[in-house]
Order: structure tokens, then C-alpha cells, then sequence
């Protein structure tokens, strides 16, 4: 049976929220939480120390737990942060940027990768495997035919690298220096106001057409349509896919990892609606298709 | 420090060359290297009068093979290595991990170059491409400010190659998919960004808009200059306020850096633009050959020459540029 895993929190939420989101994830059905701030340097609400503290939380109650780095590294700060993590031997790394995967390797730890890094075809998985690479995501814009490509050639190989997708959420599409909720209302990102803590969804960027196109998220822009491959999962699980990707949103989570549960199990079609916020749906990429569109059931 | 420019053509190249680059750089015609448009870069037997022409007068030739080889892809990116080698380039750009290994094991001897495409913005990412691929040399994101460069610059291992004008990345490139979510085509995959296959330009009562796939990215009013449809300078719409949410279409000019970028030991600086006409070439060139001429011979005294920047302000996207993230306070 396929896995599932929650994957690290986007956005920025309060201390708190993010507490009692993870001890209610405790009690769901996923296998894999990754934990950390992927997306800025500015966001303290939590230390090390809070997460590790989930961490252990989470770990006594069965989940794997791997502790996910920062995106976007600039500074000798950003680098300090990402030592700390790369330097615990307790739970697996996510590494998001080439820096975390040069310390995780001189360091001789084990590590994934994350959706960030551009793993586009076998010869780059396998130079990682050599050096501590366990499992690896498959970058958002690359669709079915290359991830069953790649997954044929590793097997051909006899490397056993499990493949996850991110399957539901929206989509990190873009990571920069600057602030796009900070501009938005006119602060530096050095003096931002922490304006990300109200907006715990992103901030709605739409077409002058009111199409809904992209969500602001400080230093990072997502999808503006939210990626489902619900409908997906029998031909992943077919395919040999190990792991689903859940992206945590602040409300209605359980009931999309519940749905997602009953799925991979066959107690319900994956074809069954699951609407929860009035975002659209897309599956472009899977397709191979722009990231945006809905390739309908009825085309397939 | 050196003066690398592009080179989308042969024409391009020459005019390059002939104004003063130290280096040019250019790609094959397909969708190998980040700037894939319809009549632009180069076969085999252009590449091959480019690098002599470009070799008898003393510059280098670096060939850019920096998207990202999918399965379906992998011999074709291969073999445009292989290409780039037995033509006598002097270096090539390369992004991807798979495709780094495979030079630097099959044409040890020709110098590797990190993309901008391969998103290195700390020397711990430099530390790696260099311990796996041996690079040569790096091109760094646009997205580092000056006091993030200097830091880089302290502990890197390699040489390194800085972005100094023509369009501005804001994102971290290489990491950035918002063209493929609206398009089929990203930088990564195809090499564009914002394809022109998607673009459509209408006239209707309430403006000219731009469409790209369909999407309305701007719509202009009666005497605002238009602008090619980049999507992330677009004008949107965030909580009822239209503006340009992402960024202005503005373009990178760092001549204003050009002594601190030298004292840092920054190795070249990076003219964007393969996309653009010989003539514009020829123009950015000079400027930017007599810009380096006297910072290297008068640092302490370095002036930014006034018509250096009117020269380089009408070339740029819509007469604007700006310093970019090297300025701090542009964030």
C-alpha cells in the first residue's frame, strides 16, 4: 500500500496553530510528516527546539519524521539553521537546496528530496544515491510519462529509490529574495509586520479577468488552483509510486487525509468529489499538460 | 574581471566580439539551453565559424546547455555535450546534476560553469558542485543582494559570474515553475519562459491586452508602452488593489556595483539577452568594455559615465532598470 505523508507547512501560522495541528496529525493516517520553515528565514514562531519537540510527539506515535530545510539559502544565517539540522542524526533530511545536500553528504547522513530539486532524470538520482540518498520527490511540473521513465530505469538498475508526488495542495511554483505580501502592502521585508500570520491560505493573486491564478506566500508563489490527484492514485499505485504528498492547509486537513486513506485502501472510488475550499482543482501537470488545467475523467 | 555577452546568433556574436567581450556565450537550436526561440542560436557549422571568428580575435566561447534533460530527453542533451566539446568550446553552462557528471567524466578537459539555472546562492551549494563536478566557475542567482554576494564570495571555491544587465530573474532561477502552470513550458523543461507559441496580443475597446494561454497578464491604457507578456510582470489584482503584484518590467543595470563586484574578486560579469539584435549587442558591449576599462584601471576614481547609463536606460525594457536584489533596499 501506498504511503502518505503530510509535507512541510507552506505558510505561516501562529506557534500555536501549529501545535495543535501537529497533535491532531498524530492521530491520522499518514505515514511520513515532515517538519520546518521551507520558505523563510524571517519566520521564528518556532525554534529547532519547538520542532523537535513535535517531532518526538509524532514519532511516539508511529510516524516517521523528517525535518525539511529552507528553500531559498542567502545568508550565513540561513546556512547556521541549516547546520543545525544537518547535523542531528536522529530523524531523516529533507534537502530543498544544493547546500543542505553538501552538508548532509559531508556529514555522511541520509537524506531525501524534496519537490524543489531538480531531479529530471536517472543519472542525477543516481549520482545522489552514492552519496546517502533515500527517497526524492518528483519536481511539481514533471507529469506521469517522465516520473514511469524514471521509475523503470532505477528498477532496471536495481536501485530502490521510492518516488513520492505531491498530489494535493497548492503548488510551490517559485521561491525569491523578495516579499510579495510584504509589497503588497507596501512594507520592507526587513520590517514585514510578520503580515503572513493573517493570511494562513496565501494571499489570492487573480487575473484584471478575476481568474485565480497564483497564492502569495511571502517569499514564495503557489498555485492558485489547488493540484488533486485523488483520481490519480490507482495508476501511481500501479505504476509504483511510494509515497503521496498531502500539503497541510489550516482547515478541512483530516478530512482530505481520511478521504485520501480510504482511497489508497479501495474502501471508496477515487473518483468520489472532495471539495473543501472554494479553490478550483487542477491536474495539468500530471498530464503533462500546463500545471493549471483539469484534465476532466471524461478525456481520460 | 571578464565581460560575457550573449551571443544568439552569428551576427550577434561578431558584434559582441568586435565591441569588446572577453567572452560570448550562445546555445544550440532546440530546446538544450534556457533561451529557446523560433530563428535564434546556432547549428553545428554556425557554431563553428562563431568560435573561430571569436578565437582569432581572443575571446572565449562558452556554450550554454542549461535546461533539464527529462528520460525522453537524455541522449539528445548528451550529445549536445558531446557537440559542445568536439566544436573547441571553451566551457560549458550546464544546470543539471546528471548532465554535470556526464561532462566532467566524458570531456574532463573542457571547463564546466554552473548555470544560473543550477540555483547555487550559498557557497555550501558551490562547495558541492564543485566537489562532484569540478567547476570551473559560477553564475549566481539574481536574487543575492551585494552583502549576500560578498559573503558568498568569501568562502567560494570557484570563480564566479555575475548578472550585471538585461532582463531581471526575480525568482530564484532554475526553481521556478509559474511558466509551466500556465503554459507547457518552463525554463527547466524547454528552455522559454512565457513562450511566444502562447502569447496573444488584442486590441479591444477597454485597451491592448496581453494573453498568455489565454490568461490576461496586462492590459494597456492609451499611451502606456506595452511589454512583452513575462508573467511575472503582469498587472493583478491581490484583495481588490491592481498593480504589478510580482514585479515591475524593469531591467538590470549594475554598472553602479562595478567597483565594489571588482574588490569583491567577482571573475566576470554576465550580459543577458541572446534573444536581442546584433545592434543591441554591439551597444551594451561597448558600454559595458569602457565601464570595465576604467575600473580597472581607476577603481578609486570610478564614475558611472552619465552616457553610459542613457545609452543602456534606451535599451531596456520599458526604459527602466534598476540594481535589482543587490540593492537591499529594493526588497
Amino acid at each position: 500500500m501506498m504511503k502518505l505523508s503530510l509535507g512541510p507547512i507552506l505558510w505561516f501560522w501562529s506557534k500555536q496553530s501549529v501545535f495543535d495541528f501537529y497533535a491532531n496529525a498524530a492521530e491520522w493516517p499518514v505515514d511520513t510528516v515532515y517538519l520546518g520553515e521551507t520558505v523563510c528565514s524571517r519566520r521564528r514562531e518556532l525554534r529547532l527546539a519547538d520542532w523537535l519537540e513535535i517531532a518526538g510527539v509524532l514519532k511516539d506515535s508511529g510516524k516517521q519524521v523528517v525535518l525539511s530545510t529552507q528553500t531559498l539559502i542567502e545568508s550565513e544565517a540561513d546556512l547556521r539553521a541549516l547546520r543545525k539540522i544537518c547535523t542531528q542524526q536522529e530523524y531523516l533530511i529533507e534537502a530543498n537546496d544544493q547546500s543542505a545536500l553538501q552538508l548532509a553528504i559531508q556529514n555522511s547522513l541520509p537524506f531525501v528530496t524534496g519537490p524543489s530539486m531538480n531531479i529530471y532524470n536517472s543519472a542525477t538520482l543516481k549520482l545522489l544515491a552514492k552519496q546517502g540518498l533515500k527517497g526524492w520527490s518528483l519536481p511539481v511540473e514533471l507529469g506521469q510519462e517522465t516520473l514511469r521513465q524514471l521509475i523503470a530505469e532505477l528498477k532496471a538498475e536495481g536501485l530502490d529509490l521510492p518516488a513520492e508526488v505531491f498530489a494535493w495542495g497548492f503548488l510551490p511554483l517559485a521561491w525569491s529574495s523578495r516579499c510579495f505580501t510584504a509589497r503588497h502592502y507596501n512594507l520592507p521585508k526587513d520590517n514585514c509586520e510578520f503580515r503572513c500570520l493573517q493570511h494562513p491560505d496565501g494571499l489570492e493573486l487573480r487575473s484584471r479577468e478575476s481568474q485565480e491564478l497564483f497564492r502569495l506566500n511571502g517569499t514564495s508563489t503557489l498555485s492558485g488552483s489547488r493540484y488533486d490527484l485523488m483520481r490519480e492514485m490507482p495508476d501511481m499505485d500501479k505504476m509504483g509510486v511510494a509515497t503521496v504528498r498531502l500539503s497541510p492547509e489550516h482547515q478541512g486537513m483530516e478530512e482530505v487525509v481520511r478521504r485520501f486513506d480510504q482511497v489508497r485502501r479501495g474502501e471508496i472510488p477515487a473518483t468520489d468529489p472532495l471539495q473543501l475550499v472554494e479553490a478550483p482543482p487542477c491536474n495539468g501537470y500530471w498530464y503533462g499538460k500546463p500545471g493549471m488545467d483539469l484534465v476532466p475523467p471524461s478525456s481520460l | 574581471m571578464e565581460l560575457v555577452c550573449p551571443a544568439g546568433s552569428l551576427p550577434a556574436l561578431k558584434a559582441a566580439v568586435d565591441n569588446g567581450a572577453d567572452a560570448v556565450y550562445l546555445g544550440f537550436k532546440d530546446s538544450t539551453n534556457a533561451r529557446q526561440f523560433a530563428g535564434l542560436n546556432f547549428n553545428d557549422k554556425r557554431a563553428g565559424e562563431g568560435i573561430e571568428y571569436a578565437h582569432s580575435k581572443g575571446a572565449r566561447v562558452f556554450c550554454a546547455i542549461n535546461t533539464y534533460p527529462q528520460p525522453d530527453g537524455w541522449e539528445t542533451w548528451k550529445s549536445a555535450v558531446d557537440r559542445a566539446a568536439a566544436l573547441g568550446v571553451d566551457a560549458i553552462i550546464l544546470a543539471d546534476m546528471g548532465l554535470l557528471e556526464y561532462a566532467a567524466n566524458k570531456h574532463p578537459q573542457v571547463h564546466r560553469h554552473l548555470s544560473v539555472q543550477g540555483s547555487a546562492t550559498s557557497y555550501e551549494a558551490l562547495r558541492f558542485y564543485k566537489d562532484n563536478f569540478d567547476i570551473r566557475r559560477a553564475v549566481l542567482p539574481r536574487v543575492l543582494s551585494i552583502d549576500q554576494v560578498r559573503g558568498v564570495a568569501k568562502h567560494s571555491p570557484v570563480e564566479l559570474e555575475v548578472f550585471a544587465f538585461g532582463s531581471l530573474c526575480i525568482m530564484a532561477e532554475g526553481r521556478c515553475y509559474l511558466s509551466s502552470y500556465l503554459t507547457d513550458e518552463s525554463p527547466n523543461t524547454r528552455g522559454a519562459c512565457s513562450p511566444a507559441k502562447a502569447v496573444r496580443w488584442q486590441e479591444t475597446p477597454s485597451g491592448l491586452e496581453s494573453r498568455l494561454n489565454d490568461v490576461l497578464i496586462d492590459r494597456y491604457g492609451k499611451g502606456e508602452s506595452a511589454g512583452y507578456p513575462t508573467l511575472c510582470k503582469g498587472r493583478f489584482e491581490v484583495e481588490g488593489s491592481v498593480y504589478h503584484a510580482i514585479e515591475e518590467p524593469v531591467s538590470l543595470n549594475t554598472l553602479d556595483l562595478l567597483p565594489e563586484l571588482k574588490e569583491l574578486g567577482i571573475s566576470a560579469v554576465k550580459i543577458e539577452g541572446r534573444q536581442r539584435s546584433p545592434s543591441y549587442i554591439a551597444d551594451v558591449a561597448r558600454t559595458w568594455r569602457q565601464a570595465l576599462d576604467r575600473v580597472s584601471s581607476d577603481i578609486e576614481g570610478f564614475r558611472v559615465d552619465p552616457v553610459w547609463n542613457s545609452t543602456l536606460a534606451g535599451l531596456s525594457e520599458g526604459g527602466l532598470t534598476t540594481i535589482g536584489a543587490y540593492h537591499r533596499k529594493w526588497k
